[in-house]
């Protein structure tokens, strides 16, 4: 019992750097990130309104003050873009399979 | 030794000919045609659905569903789009500022001339569609251009269109690179997967005619454009064929492009021309 103390101890220290939240720095981060994807999205003319509404979120957790939450929502903002990159990409082939012949 | 060069002789006889076959085939399948692509659309629609009279296919889902196009004849007594029909005649023949009138733009002074839109022009290089012609007939007279979504646009069309129903939808592909490309582009913006809904239009409207989605039953991609402009109950009003693509796109989840972007004019080419042969049924009505 003695022994599993320190070693719980060391643990949540272990864990603490992942359970850190989230602050304006990480943030702006993410955001800059999902932005860039989204452009990149739309200069291919294969956005996502997910991509858009999401990136809103995260502006609005940000003004509030949630980072946290800002930064969540700036995250998946990024992943929605990139797979609309994604399916933009395979579609410029992948729509022959569709047609009828 | 002469039996083993035979059969060496033979076998590369063989991959000649194999190989000459198969790149035939690459050259046709990148070749573009629109008349086989036409009869191979048209083809497709007919043979899935062998019980539909060919000229039905553009009364959308009530080709559809026996009972849909009960209702819809009942509702045909009094159509929804009758206000908006009436409101486009007087628009129609009313003069702008200048004296002229929408009948000074265009061929036969307008009546009966939907079946031949939209066209691609050659001094031009793109297609036109018949809103964008509304809308550049009104800005050659110093009228502001209408906004293709809304209610005027949809009204003159309606009108247009129910001078030219029954006529059978007669589109060109002139001999010009462009616009077989424009035709192309078409083709590939009406099969490529769009939105986080990964759908394409051929999702719907080839892969699932008559099938339901939510409470919807959805109609054939052949002959859609012939119904054009359309009053949707689900939208209380009249929509013209711009505010369809751009729903359509929402609706997948994807952002929707603006108003008569070349993609827009190149997909509404493509249906069109494919749907050449097939009754001009608009205005239409639409749950």
């Amino acid at each position: 019992m003695k022994r599993a103390i320190p070693l719980a101890m060391l643990l949540a220290l272990g864990l603490a750097p992942a359970a850190r939240a989230a602050n304006e720095a990480d943030y702006k981060a993410a955001y800059a990130a999902a932005e860039a994807a989204a452009k990149e999205a739309a200069s291919l003319r294969h956005q996502w309104t997910t991509t858009i509404s999401t990136l809103a979120t995260a502006k609005k957790a940000a003004d509030g003050g949630d980072f946290d939450r800002a930064t969540a929502a700036a995250k998946e903002a990024k992943a929605l873009a990139k797979a609309s990159i994604f399916q933009a990409t395979s579609e410029k082939e992948a729509w022959k399979a569709m047609e009828i012949r | 030794m002469r039996a083993r060069l035979s059969l060496l002789l033979g076998a590369i006889s063989a991959a000649l000919v194999a190989f000459a076959l198969t790149s035939a085939h690459v050259v046709a399948a990148d070749k573009v045609d629109p008349v086989a692509d036409a009869k191979a659309f048209q083809n497709f629609f007919f043979q899935k659905f062998p019980n539909v009279k060919h000229e039905d296919f553009v009364n959308g889902p009530y080709s559809m569903n026996e009972d849909l196009k009960r209702q819809w004849q009942e509702k045909e007594e009094f159509p929804p789009y009758e206000f908006a029909l009436d409101a486009g005649k007087e628009m129609f023949a009313t003069p702008f500022k200048n004296g002229k009138t929408y009948a000074d733009c265009f061929p036969n002074g307008g009546i009966g001339i939907r079946q031949n839109y939209p066209y691609f022009d050659e001094k031009e290089g793109r297609v036109v569609t018949l809103e964008l012609a509304l809308n550049r007939c009104r800005e050659a007279n110093g009228e502001a251009p209408y906004s293709y979504v809304k209610d005027e646009m949809a009204s003159l069309t309606a009108y247009m269109a129910f001078t030219s129903r029954g006529k059978p939808m007669d589109i060109k592909i002139p001999d010009d690179p462009r616009a077989l490309a424009a035709f192309e582009n078409g083709k590939r913006y009406f099969y490529t997967r769009r939105g986080q809904m990964n759908f394409s239009c051929a999702s719907c409207h080839v892969q699932s005619p008559g099938e339901r989605i939510r409470a919807e039953i959805l109609a054939p991609a052949l002959g859609i454009v012939n119904a054009m402009p359309i009053y949707r109950s689900e939208w209380s009003g009249m929509g013209t064929t711009s505010r369809r693509f751009v729903t359509c796109n929402s609706q997948t989840r994807a952002v929707p492009l603006e108003p008569q972007a070349d993609e827009y004019r190149d997909v509404e080419y493509f249906l069109s021309y494919v749907a050449n042969g097939l009754p001009i049924s608009g205005p239409g009505a639409r749950p």
